[in-house]
């Protein structure tokens, strides 16, 4: 690929990440502003005396004017430092410190198990069910994964407590702890997005296995080994790691609900808890740093693409 | 339309979600009174006859309350979708209404890439985000839900409002002056309704298993009221005791989001679908015979190639011998490039292959064999039509030819390369080191196809294959790539089955042609006679459809009278004769064998100028 073309594509991408980000800080820093009533006094609760509000309000800055809010806002988020949650005045990014290992560990390795399920049977089930092949094999695997993938991770979640929990007793249903507690809400976060990536694999290899490049390997007379999984996954794999993508980041969001059916002590159960307590500054803190989380993850999809499939920066341009 | 709905599916989806909405209106008025029935004896009952699915904390039937709920989650779920509908289509329609006004334009660009950034953020996010805005509880969570899906929604309405914006009948409307809101509400959306409708269906789904999830974090909807989500939430912290009361709610949820999804996937392949048609049926005849060669390279008998009960080759024999140059001609259809696959072992199911012999290298292809592999990778050259797709579009093309000697010759990785680098340079690619290490996509169709023939080159091949090498090519390229592959057979004694619908190309680099029509070949002759030895009335025609500097510039150019005999219906007799000049009835009621040659009962007849001129007349 030409060296132009690549910076283009990095100069276009950071662009759009930038913009994108001031966006995010921007809302999030509207957010407290945008609260219908007085924050503070929402925070503190009804029995809360004038004085204490005033005081707050004054040590938060809300009396000042919105674009030096701003600003400070803006200064402070460049060193690191997000505030103090209102109701256990612990810095936010420390709270933050504390839960995003939870989190970013949950989130990543269900995207992996997802990834581990799907590309395997996806794949498989294109050599198996390619020129309209075992016509019951497709139509049980195709109907299987869409009532799979319509069922929401949190709901799969109280599911596999009921039966593997509660029933079976087989591995544990609330806390952080050893491997063991990271099997259910692994599963219940992977197996929805496992269905839709494995349909995807399936539908993108069967196209590709009947592609005149696949012929072509084919006359080259080599392994079906080397065929499926360096001339066919390669290409069917841009579309995959695109939907993989957007749904990495429905994955992280959905990390909020599967958290809180398995007491998950990660940024999700303390966003819920903070939003019910009204804490501000740890729900502006935990926001951004979801928002952060989703940008990353679509500049690296967009960079994977870019790298699998160089075709697709031109393209775009 | 209303036919094409007629499917189990969408039946099925279009009852269950018809259940739901029946429920959602019914439930409430015929069970609320059972639903709020507390009952201080009947705490945390498991299921039963009277409570199927047991009792909560205070003793209220949780399946009467399950029902109860469908008002309440399915009218939410509704009322979000439409909020969202609503904002995404002013949205989506900004960049429109603001006009061509430079000031407009820029601030519907501003409206469309704020909706690209939101979009980038999943649904959820946004709505906890609108959560913490809008406060907690049932109107805050409908304002979120709503909200959250407006920006994917500005995303479809601007992407099917941009499909049709140029259309003619939106360009007449503007002309005649008809107002941007006007020209929206009575042209546009109505044309853009049906996906719109289609997506809201499924929205709406994906609403109701929002909603669940807001009100089970106990950000949605609050106590006395419920709705399914409540309901799990509360259920899931006596899931030990009382596992019902966290799965009738959770199930309730899977089936009315399913229906949702369902009915709107079933109304989105209503929209687009297409029905398959069904292919007739045909007896084949009895292969005809041809001579074949004791020394050749290929040898092929009565080689069939069937798709269920169509056959496209109808027992075919034919050799090649050593350093010989075949040629393949006929029209598209004539079963041509089946035969090259067919002899190459490349049909795949459901395709189906036999033959009566079916010889290369002295070696019999018919039953498949490990070895078989190594022999037609290394000594048998495909190259293929079009080097725009052939080629894989992933892979750098040093890597593509290498990997030929890696698996075939045990050469390693660098040795390998190396060879592909000087096969590159045998077929004259130019710079050959640094344009292996290229993709396909920076080369042009004609380089591409050198690459494909040095790629059948990193083997000592016996044979090349090349189905219409130059058909994708432009005249001069095409020019450039048969002369490589004379050059070759002259330099590496390989021999060449050239199949092309282009007769003058087989005439230039073949030494004998076979005709092939409706899957026979139908006259087999040496190149030089083709245009003075051919007996067949179907060659002769072929040949007379070639233009030559003798042609009369004023005269329509030769074609040849009907359409190619579609495999799927052949005649009885000669497949040719419905479109042959000299047909007479034995013509359609006998199919002719192979003689001498030919395959024609009236082979060599001369074809009166009259008869001729009805051809032409009748095409």
């Amino acid at each position: 690929m030409a060296d132009g073309a690549w910076r283009r594509f990095a100069l276009r991408r950071t662009g759009r990440l930038l913009v994108s980000l001031w966006v995010l800080v921007t809302a999030s820093f509207l957010m407290i502003h945008l609260v219908p009533g007085d924050p503070v006094r929402a925070a503190l609760g009804m029995t809360a005396s004038a004085d204490l509000v005033a005081a707050r309000r004054q040590s938060l800055g809300l009396n000042d004017p919105l674009w030096l809010q701003y600003w400070h806002y803006l200064r402070d988020l460049f060193t690191g430092n997000l505030g103090d949650s209102m109701v256990s005045g612990l810095p936010v990014a420390d709270v933050i410190g504390d839960r995003l290992p939870a989190t970013a560990s949950l989130a990543g390795l269900a995207f992996l198990a997802a990834v581990a399920l799907a590309v395997p049977t996806g794949v498989g089930m294109a050599i198996l069910t390619r020129g309209g092949r075992r016509r019951w094999a497709e139509t049980t695997y195709v109907s299987g994964s869409v009532v799979l993938a319509t069922v929401p991770d949190f709901l799969l979640g109280v599911g596999l407590v009921a039966v593997f929990g509660v029933q079976l007793a087989w591995a544990p249903v609330a806390g952080r702890g050893g491997t063991a507690t990271y099997v259910l809400p692994v599963l219940s976060l992977a197996l929805g997005l496992a269905a839709v990536l494995g349909r995807i694999v399936r539908v993108e290899m069967v196209s590709v296995l009947d592609a005149d490049y696949i012929r072509t390997a084919r006359a080259k007379r080599l392994k079906a080994r080397t065929i499926y999984l360096r001339h066919a996954l390669p290409n069917a794999l841009t579309a995959t790691i695109t939907v993989a993508g957007l749904m990495l980041g429905a994955l992280v969001a959905g990390t909020v609900l599967v958290e809180n059916v398995f007491a998950w002590p990660g940024l999700g159960y303390a966003i819920v808890q903070s939003i019910l307590s009204k804490d501000y500054p740890v729900v502006q803190g935990i926001v951004l740093v979801y928002g952060i989380g989703v940008l990353l993850i679509n500049l690296v999809v967009d960079v994977a693409l870019a790298l699998l499939d160089p075709r697709s920066t031109i393209r775009e341009s | 339309m209303p036919r094409r709905w007629l499917n189990p599916t969408a039946i099925a989806a279009g009852v269950l979600l018809l259940a739901v909405l029946v429920m959602a209106v019914v439930a409430p008025i015929v069970w609320s009174e059972k639903a709020d029935a507390v009952d201080t004896d009947q705490i945390l009952q498991g299921s039963s006859a009277e409570h199927w699915a047991g009792t909560d904390s205070l003793g209220r039937d949780i399946f009467a309350r399950v029902l109860v709920a469908t008002g309440l989650s399915v009218s939410l779920a509704l009322a979000a979708t439409a909020i969202g509908i609503s904002v995404g289509i002013v949205l989506g329609t900004a960049p429109m209404l603001f006009g061509t006004s430079p000031a407009g334009v820029r601030a519907g660009r501003l409206v469309t890439a704020f909706v690209n950034i939101l979009v980038a953020f999943p649904g959820l996010l946004l709505a906890l985000f609108f959560a913490v805005v809008f406060g907690v509880g049932a109107t805050g969570a409908l304002l979120a839900i709503g909200f959250a899906s407006a920006p994917s929604f500005a995303r479809l309405v601007h992407t099917l409002v941009a499909g049709i914006a140029e259309r003619d009948y939106i360009a007449a409307a503007r002309i005649a002056g008809v107002g941007r809101v006007r020209l929206l509400v009575r042209h546009v959306l109505p044309n853009i309704a049906e996906p719109l409708v289609v997506n809201a269906t499924m929205a709406a789904g994906g609403a109701l298993l929002s909603f669940a999830g807001l009100s089970f974090l106990g950000l949605g909807v609050q106590i006395p009221s419920y709705d399914w989500g409540r309901m799990l939430g509360e259920g899931l912290g006596g899931i030990y005791v009382h596992p019902s009361a966290a799965l009738a709610p959770g199930i309730a949820v899977i089936v009315a989001g399913l229906a949702f999804n369902l009915f709107g996937e079933a109304l989105a392949r209503a929209v687009g679908l297409r029905n398959p048609s069904a292919r007739p049926h045909r007896t084949p005849v009895a292969p005809a015979v041809s001579t074949s060669d004791g020394a050749a390279v290929l040898a092929v008998e009565g080689l069939r190639v069937s798709y269920g009960a169509v056959t496209p080759v109808r027992g075919i024999s034919f050799a090649v011998g050593r350093g010989e140059s075949v040629g393949v001609v006929g029209e598209s259809g004539s079963g041509k490039s089946l035969t090259a696959l067919a002899v190459a072992r490349l049909i795949e199911e459901p395709g189906h292959v036999s033959a009566d012999r079916l010889e290369f290298q002295g070696e019999d292809l018919r039953q498949p064999k490990r070895a078989h592999r190594k022999l037609l990778g290394t000594s048998l050259a495909m190259v293929f039509q079009d080097p725009m797709t052939s080629l894989n579009p992933t892979q750098r093309i040093g890597r593509q030819l290498a990997e030929v000697a890696e698996q075939h010759q045990g050469l390693n990785r660098r040795s390998a390369w190396a060879r592909a680098v000087d096969r590159l340079r045998a077929v004259r690619v130019p710079d050959p080191a640094r344009r292996a290490k290229q993709l396909p996509h920076e080369f042009s169709g004609g380089m591409r196809q050198r690459a494909m023939i040095g790629m059948g080159l990193m083997g000592t091949p016996a044979l090349v294959i090349a189905d219409e090498p130059t058909t994708a090519l432009d005249v001069t390229t095409q020019k450039s790539v048969l002369e490589l592959l004379r050059e070759l057979r002259e330099r590496e004694a390989v021999a060449l089955l050239l199949i092309s619908h282009d007769v003058t190309v087989v005439r230039q680099v073949c030494d004998r042609v076979l005709v092939m029509y409706a899957g026979r070949i139908v006259e087999e002759l040496p190149a030089a006679s083709l245009t003075t030895a051919a007996r067949h009335p179907y060659t002769r025609a072929l040949v007379a459809a070639v233009p030559d500097m003798d042609t009369p510039r004023d005269r329509p150019l030769a074609t040849i009278a009907g359409r190619p005999a579609d495999p799927a219906a052949l005649p009885e007799g000669c497949a040719f004769a419905p479109r042959c000049p000299l047909a007479d009835e034995r013509c359609a009621r006998e199919d002719p064998p192979m003689v001498a040659g030919v395959a024609c009962w009236k082979a060599g007849a001369v074809i009166a100028p009259d008869l001729q001129k009805r051809s032409e007349a009748a095409s």
